[in-house]
């Protein structure tokens, strides 16, 4: 087939279209002027003015410890439902089901946000659970739509994976149960790091949903990022995304290696 | 006397737990896929489908001052309950401008954006499909890679990008032309959406793309389509599951944007999520905050429901 000039070209507008605005804002990181804009030479003081600043430390670590809890128990709620999507052919409720499991995934934020703050208030007054809100809350809004993320992952692997393994499990006797904790688990291990990691980075990123559900005193990253930038431009804001892109480029640079090399060789041409 | 155990031999099976466990639940009814279940349905009942009755409960409560602050549903004097039920938020919606205004600006701006993005990304998503495989998976990775990288950083990095003495208008100086004026515009506001949300559209359609048959292109070919006729007549109608998938992964949650309007919008860039953020942080009217959630939904409830449909189509052709 003829290759075109068109497609590349546009692939590349694309591309630098995507990665611009963020290579920009890391090379302005290492900017020694305040103007974020403005080249004055280059300096790494925003990096220390990052780790000296209490405010953003606090909010760092908490924002790490929510997405950790959050995106585990994403993990197990939203593997159990991939499992049942996948396995179970038909169940009672199932259109429901997979509604409730997929629907979080493109729910606007500020629905999900008010609509977990107003079933929390009602909940206190009712049962006197959660007392306040703050990390707890935070934690439950968020494993929520983590769990539609990793169910979409994990269910993808399960539907492409060779059901014979299992049955061949089964047959020698070993129940459902052992069937899913020794073969199915370690094929599907992949979809689950990467799963944990979506949910993980999903978390960390959440602004909207957090403003809504969290309380006094527990501020997450993303809640002060937002106050400063809403203020005008910082260089330690781009300090600190550089860190996290860094950070990122890494995790997916690696989650794409595992998942290369794990592909199943199957398929043979 | 204690025999050491050959360590090729493998130890006894024990009896298995599980399959005990197993027989005494099945015996009063309840089978593995209940347990199975049971989890996942339980969370999602109590916090996602739970909730949305709340907000709709709630909208059709008053104002007041206290905690919490609405008026209850149900009251309870002398043994008799009383439910009272307010229409006048949703009154409000349709006969204050604010607010039909913020829905039609919301919708046009979020569909002008989703057809840009569109326009962006298809050629990205049929350039990536038809790379050589050596190649596919790093450009895949170079679209999945700023999705992961934070939402808020790249809004963020947009601003840097746009402002008056930034990248752009400083780059345009150098041939002598006079600042733009990007930020705090509508104009803002579009590039903002197509730049955060161009992956979402880019892989579904690198999804349904990837998957045609090449014959069919060559067969096209063969019997004398000019390259344009084969891309509309063959190519384009294949690929609708993935334009209609991605085109939903844009739109729904573009309609309920706050981030982007709040930083790249000016202060008449009139988006429903900004204003359902107002009316509860800086009004605190948690009841009218609730109806525009529920008319929110109502608008996204077609998108929805398109959505699903298509991610079908995408998933298991």
């Amino acid at each position: 087939m003829k290759r075109g000039w068109f497609l590349p070209i546009a692939a590349a507008l694309g591309f630098s279209f995507l990665y611009a605005p963020i290579v920009s804002l890391v090379i302005f990181s290492f900017n020694e002027s305040r103007l974020v804009t403005v080249w004055s030479g280059f300096s790494t003081q925003w990096y220390g003015e990052l780790f000296r600043d209490p405010q953003m430390l606090g909010a760092a670590w908490l924002s790490l410890q929510i997405a950790a809890l959050s995106a585990t128990i994403a993990l197990v709620l939203g593997t159990l439902a991939a499992v049942a999507l996948v396995r179970f052919r038909r169940f009672r409720g199932r259109t429901l089901f997979s509604g409730m499991v997929s629907a979080p995934l493109v729910m606007p934020d500020v629905i999900t946000g008010l609509s977990l703050l107003l079933l929390f208030v009602a909940m206190e007054s009712l049962l006197g659970w959660p007392q306040g809100r703050g990390m707890m809350t935070i934690i439950i809004a968020h494993a929520t739509f983590c769990t539609a993320y990793v169910c979409v992952v994990v269910q993808s692997r399960l539907s492409d994976f060779d059901r014979s393994l299992e049955e061949a499990a089964m047959d020698l006797g070993a129940s459902p149960v052992r069937t899913f904790f020794d073969v199915t688990l370690p094929i599907i291990a992949p979809a689950l790091v990467s799963g944990w990691l979506l949910g993980f980075t999903l978390s960390l990123d959440d602004l909207v949903i957090a403003s809504f559900v969290s309380g006094p005193g527990s501020s997450t990253l993303p809640m002060v990022i937002f106050s400063k930038v809403r203020l005008g431009v910082s260089p330690d804001v781009n300090a600190l995304a550089t860190i996290i892109i860094g950070i990122v480029a890494l995790g997916v640079l690696a989650a794409t290696v595992i998942q290369l090399r794990s592909k199943p060789k199957t398929s043979a041409p | 006397m204690t025999a050491t155990r050959d360590p090729t031999i493998p130890p006894p099976r024990r009896l298995k737990p599980w399959s005990a466990v197993e027989k005494g639940l099945a015996r009063v009814g309840i089978t593995g896929r209940m347990l199975v279940l049971a989890a996942p349905v339980l969370w999602l009942l109590v916090f996602f489908l739970v909730p949305l009755a709340v907000v709709f409960g709630i909208s059709l409560a008053n104002k007041q001052f206290g905690r919490p602050p609405y008026t209850p549903l149900l009251t309870s004097e002398e043994g008799t309950v009383q439910l009272t039920l307010h229409l006048n938020n949703y009154i409000r919606l349709f006969t204050d401008n604010l607010y039909v205004a913020a829905y039609l600006s919301s919708i046009r701006i979020a569909a002008l954006a989703t057809i840009i993005t569109l326009i962006v990304g298809y050629p990205m998503a049929y350039a990536i499909a038809r790379a050589p495989d050596r190649w596919r998976n790093i450009l895949l990775m170079l679209v999945i890679l700023p999705f992961f990288t934070s939402f808020l950083l790249r809004v963020y990095a947009l601003t840097g990008f746009m402002r008056g003495n930034g990248v752009i208008n400083q780059f345009l100086g150098l041939f002598g032309i006079e600042p733009i004026v990007m930020m705090q515009t509508d104009f803002a506001v579009y590039v903002g959406i197509v730049y955060t949300y161009l992956p979402f559209m880019i892989l579904p359609l690198y999804t349904t793309l990837v998957k045609l048959d090449v014959s069919l292109f060559e067969a096209s070919a063969d019997l004398g389509a000019r390259p344009v006729h084969t891309f509309l007549f063959v190519t384009l109608p294949l690929s609708i599951p993935g334009i209609i998938a991605g085109s939903m992964l844009v739109f729904i949650p573009a309609i309920g944007e706050f981030v982007i309007p709040s930083l790249l919008g000016g202060p008449e860039t009139l988006m429903i999520g900004r204003v359902l953020w107002d009316e509860f942080f800086t009004n605190t009217n948690w009841p009218r905050a609730a109806a525009v959630a529920v008319a929110m939904l109502l608008v996204v409830v077609v998108p929805i429901m398109l959505l699903q449909r298509a991610q079908g189509a995408v998933v298991e052709k």
